[in-house]
């Protein structure tokens, strides 16, 4: 269960957003729209605890969580702009370090799986630096795979992805729902869902 | 995939939370060998310079030698410092690992003492050979040596907390060396101060048990300041 209650933010002195509140119980997703430099950003830092926010609080399983709370630094997953690879590193050996900087046990039979559920097999061994925007992307969230983490906080997780990428991506989704995760995305593309309740917020 | 919402654990070993981040650091740092490599070399180089201009009177190089060593391992531990957090930093990687189950104070240890392995270590291997061009000889080799081993990670704990204040500054290079050199400078004195009594024929072991005491407290206090550093610069 999470909740945010009279949420506000600001960057230097301007207003992004204030009053947002949700409540998102186990198997929703909550899709995040609005133009550029809506917030969209940094609600998602907020509720991922890396940004303090002007007003408001935010509950993670009703207890309320300030920046950095290790309650949510063990149920969260934030993929954020920047996928969080090293160029020097192999995908295959970028994934488990993610994996196990996550608490995840990361055995090298579970790392493949996930690099082949989103078609990296033949990019295992590569290191990060010669792969596409669309491949860095993927390796990112296969991250998601690997971690099993009731809550995904996930910004605008279709950049640069193919028309492939998007259809993982959203059986991805499905299935999290499907196993009672909540999942808060922002985004501007639409990510249609099959499965599983699904809420909008749209900053202004 | 599967079990989503199971109940996942809490908190996190320190200890396992210092050895990822060294073994991570480790192998990033053995990827890019020729970044290690300039350092070292900056090192040589500088310390090399000193015979060069100074003219070959051997009073005076054994006078200078001491100084000159420790001033050039500053610098060459300062030019090596904005790569401890600068690159995560750029890449969103520091943003992961304060995100982490473990606590971020030991993972930036792992990374501090990554950080020490490859640079302070073959600084303080190397520099007895070096301090031979300075007419340095027996027990004060051994105070250098024993001085730099002890320091140099000193030199790594405050050094970390002044590139974890200056991340995504601009020109945080040159702030970051004017914020960091005055607290290098105890190390410095106490360092070169340990070679120079050795000279005069004095016992070192006082300036190293200051060295040491040095860095048991900078041992514990670094980490915690840099780690609450980076979350403001996470902010």
């Amino acid at each position: 269960m999470l909740e945010a209650h009279d949420l506000a933010a600001r960057r230097g002195d301007a207003q992004l957003f204030s009053g947002v509140s949700l409540s998102l119980g186990p198997g929703t997703a909550l899709f995040v729209r609005g133009p550029n430099g809506s917030g969209k950003t940094t609600l998602l830092r907020i509720l991922a605890g890396t940004t303090q926010a002007a007003a408001g609080r935010v509950l993670w399983r009703g207890e309320q969580v300030g920046p950095f709370h290790p309650a949510l630094r063990a149920s969260a997953v934030f993929i954020g702009h920047a996928p969080a690879l090293k160029d020097e590193l192999t995908a295959e050996e970028n994934l488990a370090s993610l994996a196990t900087l996550h608490g995840a046990p990361a055995e090298r039979a579970a790392v493949l799986e996930a690099l082949n559920a989103w078609s990296l097999s033949r990019q295992r061994a590569l290191p990060a630096r010669v792969l596409s925007q669309g491949q860095r992307r993927r390796v990112a969230l296969a991250r998601l795979w690997l971690l099993s983490r009731p809550l995904w906080l996930l910004d605008e997780p279709a950049t640069a992805l193919d028309d492939a990428g998007q259809v993982t991506l959203r059986d991805a989704l499905a299935a999290h729902l499907a196993a009672r995760g909540i999942a808060v995305i922002a985004t501007h593309q639409d990510l249609p869902v099959a499965s599983g309740a699904h809420q909008s917020l749209l900053l202004a | 995939m599967s079990e989503a919402a199971a109940q996942p654990p809490i908190e996190r070993g320190g200890w396992s939370g210092v050895a990822w981040a060294l073994r991570r650091d480790l192998r990033l740092a053995l990827r890019s060998k020729a970044e290690l490599g300039v350092q070292l070399l900056f090192y040589v180089v500088v310390v090399s310079l000193f015979p060069l201009g100074v003219g070959a009177d051997p009073m005076l190089l054994r006078a200078l030698g001491p100084g000159v060593l420790w001033v050039a391992a500053l610098l060459a531990s300062l030019l090596s410092l904005p790569r401890l957090f600068a690159a995560d930093f750029a890449d969103g990687t520091l943003e992961q690992i304060a995100l982490s189950p473990y606590p971020l104070p030991a993972l930036i240890s792992g990374k501090i003492l990554a950080h020490w392995l490859t640079t302070g270590v073959p600084l303080a291997a190397l520099s007895p050979l070096l301090a031979l061009q300075f007419g340095l000889d027996g027990s004060e080799l051994v105070a250098l040596a024993a001085g730099l081993v002890l320091g140099t990670p000193t030199l790594s704990l405050l050094g970390a907390i002044g590139a974890a204040l200056t991340l995504g500054l601009r020109a945080g290079g040159a702030l970051l060396a004017l914020l960091i050199l005055p607290l290098y400078v105890p190390i410095l004195i106490f360092g070169a101060g340990a070679v120079e009594a050795s000279r005069v024929g004095l016992a070192a072991g006082g300036e190293l048990s200051v060295l040491g005491a040095a860095l048991l407290v900078a041992a514990i206090g670094a980490p915690l300041a840099s780690a609450a550093a980076v979350r403001i610069a996470l902010d």
